[in-house]
C-alpha cells in the first residue's frame, strides 16, 4: 500500500485584498507526519491553512502548493477536498436547516463515484461510532450543522467530519482554541485515533497546550508571514517556557506580525 | 470526478398532449359566455343570476393598481371555458388514455397507490377522474367536484357558496364568481376526522385558456381534514390566467390545514384569493408553496371569529427569471385569545423578485390575542430583489405582536465551508436553499415534499457560473 500522500508548499506568497499576508512559506508534509504551526497572533498562520484549501478571499500571488504532485492552485475547493485535502475551520459556518448527519453523507457521497454511495446503515452505524468516541450527543447529528452548537460542539463536529471523510491531509486551524480541558482530550484523541502512514496532518495553534497530547514529529514557527523556525517537539516546550521572544531576538526580529513591516 | 453543471432547463412539465377537448367557448368574456357555461352545466336559476351579477361587478371594478405588474394581462385574449370530456370519470381505467399521459408524466398514479385517500384532479376546467375511498364515504365525508356539489348536494352547497369570499370582494374574485368551473368540494360531518389527506392535481392544458377553479371546504364542529393540491403547468407562448377562489368554513373546535404547491409555468398569471373564518377553539393551516408563474398575487387570509381560534400560514415563494411573486397572508385577530403564525420564506434568482405583502389585524375585541410573523429572504445573486411590506392594525391594547425580517444572500463562508467537506458550487448552493425551506417541506406528506425538492432542484439549475 502506498505511504500516504505528500502536500508541499513552495515559496507560497499570498494576498488578500492587495496586502501581502505570506511571504514565501516553504513547508512539506508527508503521509504518516504532524507538523504544529505555531506563532503570535496575525503572523499568517491562518492565511495559510484558508489559501491550501483555496478560499476564495486569499490571492496566491507566487509559488505552488502541490499534492502528490498535483497543482493544487488550479483546482476548485471541492476537488481539493476530493483530492484528499480537509480543513477543520477556526469557525465553521452555520447552515439552517441542514442536518449534521445529512450534510456527513452528502459530503461522504461526494468523494465517491456515482453508483457508490455510502449505505444509509454502515453510514449511520459509523457515525454512531464516531459520535460515541468523540462523546457526542447523538442529537447532535439530528441539530442542524453548527446552528445553535457552542465552541466546543462545533470543533467536535470539525473532528467528527475530519474521522468520517478520512482526509489523506488534514489542516487544523486551531482546533483547540476555546475548548475546557476535558473537550480538549477528546478532540485530540480524535486526532491521535487518525494517525496512520497514510495521514498526515498540519496543527495551528497558539499554545503548547494541545501538543501536550498530540506529539508533533515537527514545529514550525510563523513569523512575519514566513516559516522563521523549524525543530522538534522540544521546539514547541521551550516556546511554552520561555515564550517568542528569544526567537525574536535570535533573527533580529521586532515586529512578529505581516501588516507593520510590509 | 467534477460533476458536469447542469444545462439551464426548459420548464420541466412544459409538454402538452393533443388537445381533445370537446366544448370550448370562444375568447373573451361577455354575458353570453356565462350564459352558456352555466347552461352547459345544467346549473340551477340561482346559479346563473349569481354568475351574471358577478360578471356586472367584474366590469365594474377597477384593475388592482397595486401589486404585480398586470398591464399586459388582456381579457378578450382569455378563453373562459373548455370541457374535455363528457361527464366527470368515476373510475381510473375509464379516464381517456390522453389524458392519463398527462398524468403519468406529473406522477400521479404512484402517489395515488400510496397515498391518496380520495382524488380529484382537474385537468383543464372540469373534474375528470374523482375517486373518493370507500372508508370516506363511511365517514359521511363529501368529496367532489364542485360542479357535481352543486347538483347533487345543493343545499349545502348554496348554504356556503360566496359566503367568506363575496362575489364583489375584488376585482378577480368577481371574475372566478362568474366563470367558475370546477374545483373541489368537502364537507366533513361534526366530530369526524380524516386521517388521510385528501388530494387533487390541478393542470391547465390549453393554450390561453383560464382556469377560474372554485374550491369550498366546510370542516363541522369538531371535524378534522387536511386536503392537499399541486398544480403544474406547460408552456405556452401566450399569457395563460389562473383565478382561483378558495373558500374554508371551520367551525368550533375544528380543523383544517390546505396544503397547496404550485409550480406555474411563466407565463401564468395567477391571481388567488383564499380565505377562511375560524370559530370558537378551531384551528386553520395554509401551507402554501409558490414556483414559477409570470405574477402571483396571492395572500391567504384567515378570519379569526371565535374565541381562541388559531391560524397558521406557512409559505415559500421561489421567483427565476422574468417572475414576480407577490404573497404574504393575512390575519384578522376578531376575537379574545385568537393566536396566530405567519412563516414567509422568500427566494429570488436571476432578476426575480419577491415581494412578501403580508397584514395583521386586532379588532376591538381581540383581549388577549398573540401574533408571530417571521419573513425570511434569500437572494441568490446581485440581479434578484426582494420586499417586504407588512401592515398592522391594532385596535386593541392587550394584544401582543412579534415581527421578525431577515434578509440573506448565500455567503461565502457557507460555501467555502461546504465545498471544503467535497460538495460542489452547486450542490452546495442547493443544499443551502434546501435548508432555508425546509421548514416549510418538512409540513409537506412524504411524496410532496420529494417532489418540492425536485422542483427547487429543477429551479436551481444553471444558477451557478
Amino acid at each position: 500500500m502506498m505511504a500516504g500522500s505528500t502536500l508541499e508548499i513552495k515559496d507560497l506568497h499570498v494576498e488578500i485584498e492587495g496586502l501581502e499576508i505570506l511571504k514565501g512559506v516553504n513547508l512539506t508534509i508527508k503521509g504518516g507526519e504532524f507538523h504544529a504551526i505555531m506563532g503570535p497572533n496575525g503572523t499568517g498562520k491562518s492565511t495559510l491553512a484558508s489559501a491550501i484549501m483555496g478560499h476564495p478571499k486569499y490571492e496566491v500571488t507566487q509559488g505552488q502548493i502541490l499534492l502528490d504532485g498535483e497543482d493544487v492552485l488550479e483546482m476548485e475547493v471541492d476537488e481539493r477536498a476530493q483530492a484528499g485535502l480537509f480543513l477543520a475551520m477556526q469557525y465553521p459556518s452555520e447552515v439552517s436547516g441542514v442536518t449534521t448527519s445529512d450534510f456527513l453523507r452528502t459530503a461522504i457521497n461526494a468523494h465517491r463515484e456515482e453508483g457508490d454511495e455510502i449505505q444509509l446503515m454502515p453510514f449511520i452505524k459509523e457515525m454512531d461510532k464516531t459520535l460515541d468516541f468523540l462523546e457526542i450527543d447523538k442529537n447532535m447529528a439530528q441539530r442542524y450543522l453548527n446552528e445553535g452548537f457552542s465552541g466546543g460542539e462545533k470543533k467536535r463536529n470539525e473532528i467528527l467530519q475530519l474521522m468520517m471523510l478520512k482526509p489523506a491531509i488534514a489542516i487544523l486551524d486551531e482546533i483547540d482554541s476555546g475548548l475546557d480541558i476535558d473537550a480538549l482530550k477528546v478532540v485530540a484523541n480524535g486526532i491521535n485515533e487518525m494517525r496512520s502512514d497514510s495521514f498526515g496532518c498540519l496543527m495551528i495553534t497558539h499554545y503548547q497546550r494541545l501538543l501536550e497530547y498530540i506529539t508533533p514529529d515537527h514545529v514550525h514557527v510563523m513569523m512575519q508571514g514566513r516559516v522563521v523556525k523549524s525543530g522538534g517537539p522540544e521546539l514547541a516546550q521551550r516556546l511554552e517556557a520561555e515564550g517568542y521572544e528569544w526567537i525574536k531576538e535570535e533573527l533580529g526580529i521586532e515586529d512578529e506580525t505581516v501588516g507593520n513591516n510590509a | 470526478m467534477a460533476k458536469k453543471a447542469p444545462e439551464i432547463g426548459e420548464y420541466k412539465y412544459g409538454f402538452h398532449d393533443r388537445d381533445i377537448s370537446i366544448f370550448r367557448t370562444e375568447k373573451g368574456l361577455t354575458e353570453n359566455i356565462v350564459r352558456e357555461i352555466s347552461n352547459m352545466k345544467n346549473e340551477p336559476e340561482w346559479m346563473l343570476e349569481y354568475r351574471l351579477k358577478s360578471l356586472e361587478q367584474f366590469y365594474k371594478k377597477p384593475m388592482p393598481q397595486w401589486g404585480g405588474d398586470l398591464s399586459e394581462l388582456d381579457f378578450d385574449e382569455i378563453t373562459y371555458y373548455v370541457k374535455p370530456s363528457e361527464r366527470s370519470e368515476r373510475s381510473w381505467d375509464e379516464v381517456p388514455e390522453e389524458i392519463k399521459r398527462t398524468f403519468d408524466r406529473l406522477g400521479i398514479p404512484e402517489a395515488e397507490q400510496k397515498y391518496l385517500a380520495g382524488v380529484s384532479a382537474q385537468y383543464e376546467s372540469e373534474v375528470v377522474y374523482h375517486n373518493l375511498k370507500e372508508d370516506l364515504e363511511d365517514l359521511g365525508i363529501i368529496f367532489k367536484d364542485t360542479d357535481t356539489a352543486l347538483q347533487e348536494n345543493e343545499d349545502l352547497f348554496k348554504e356556503y357558496f360566496g359566503k367568506v369570499v363575496p362575489a364583489a370582494d375584488n376585482k378577480f374574485s368577481a371574475l372566478n364568481s362568474a366563470v367558475w368551473s370546477g374545483g373541489s368540494f368537502i364537507y366533513v360531518p361534526k366530530g369526524v376526522k380524516a386521517d388521510t389527506p385528501l388530494q387533487a392535481y390541478f393542470r391547465i392544458n390549453s393554450e390561453n385558456m383560464g382556469q377560474f377553479e372554485r374550491t369550498l371546504i366546510i370542516v363541522d364542529e369538531g371535524a378534522s381534514v387536511h386536503y392537499v393540491e399541486g398544480c403544474t403547468a406547460p408552456t405556452y407562448t401566450t399569457n395563460s390566467l389562473h383565478s382561483a377562489v378558495v373558500e374554508i368554513i371551520v367551525k368550533k373546535d375544528a380543523y383544517c390545514r390546505y396544503t397547496t404547491i404550485q409550480n406555474w409555468a411563466n407565463n401564468v398569471y395567477n391571481l388567488v384569493t383564499k380565505r377562511a373564518t375560524v370559530e370558537a377553539n378551531g384551528t386553520m393551516e395554509w401551507i402554501d408553496g409558490n414556483i414559477g408563474s409570470k405574477l402571483t398575487m396571492k395572500y391567504p387570509s384567515i378570519l379569526l371569529t371565535g374565541e381562541g381560534a388559531r391560524g397558521m400560514t406557512l409559505s415559500i415563494a421561489f421567483a427565476g427569471k422574468g417572475q414576480h411573486q407577490h404573497a404574504g397572508a393575512k390575519m384578522y385577530h376578531l376575537a379574545p385569545r385568537t393566536s396566530s403564525t405567519i412563516i414567509s420564506k422568500s427566494m429570488s434568482r436571476g432578476g426575480g423578485k419577491v415581494t412578501y405583502l403580508g397584514k395583521v389585524h386586532f379588532g376591538r375585541k381581540a383581549e388577549g390575542a398573540r401574533s408571530n410573523i417571521e419573513c425570511d429572504t434569500l437572494i441568490l445573486d446581485n440581479l434578484s430583489t426582494s420586499d417586504t411590506i407588512p401592515y398592522n392594525e391594532i385596535l386593541n391594547d392587550n394584544i401582543s405582536l412579534e415581527h421578525e425580517a431577515k434578509v440573506s444572500k448565500v455567503s461565502e463562508e457557507q460555501l467555502f465551508y461546504l465545498m471544503s467537506r467535497g460538495l460542489s458550487e452547486e450542490e452546495a448552493t442547493e443544499m443551502i436553499v434546501m435548508g432555508f425551506i425546509e421548514p416549510f417541506t418538512k409540513e409537506l406528506p412524504m411524496e410532496y415534499a420529494v417532489e418540492m425538492n425536485r422542483l427547487i432542484s429543477f429551479e436551481m439549475e444553471g444558477s451557478i457560473g
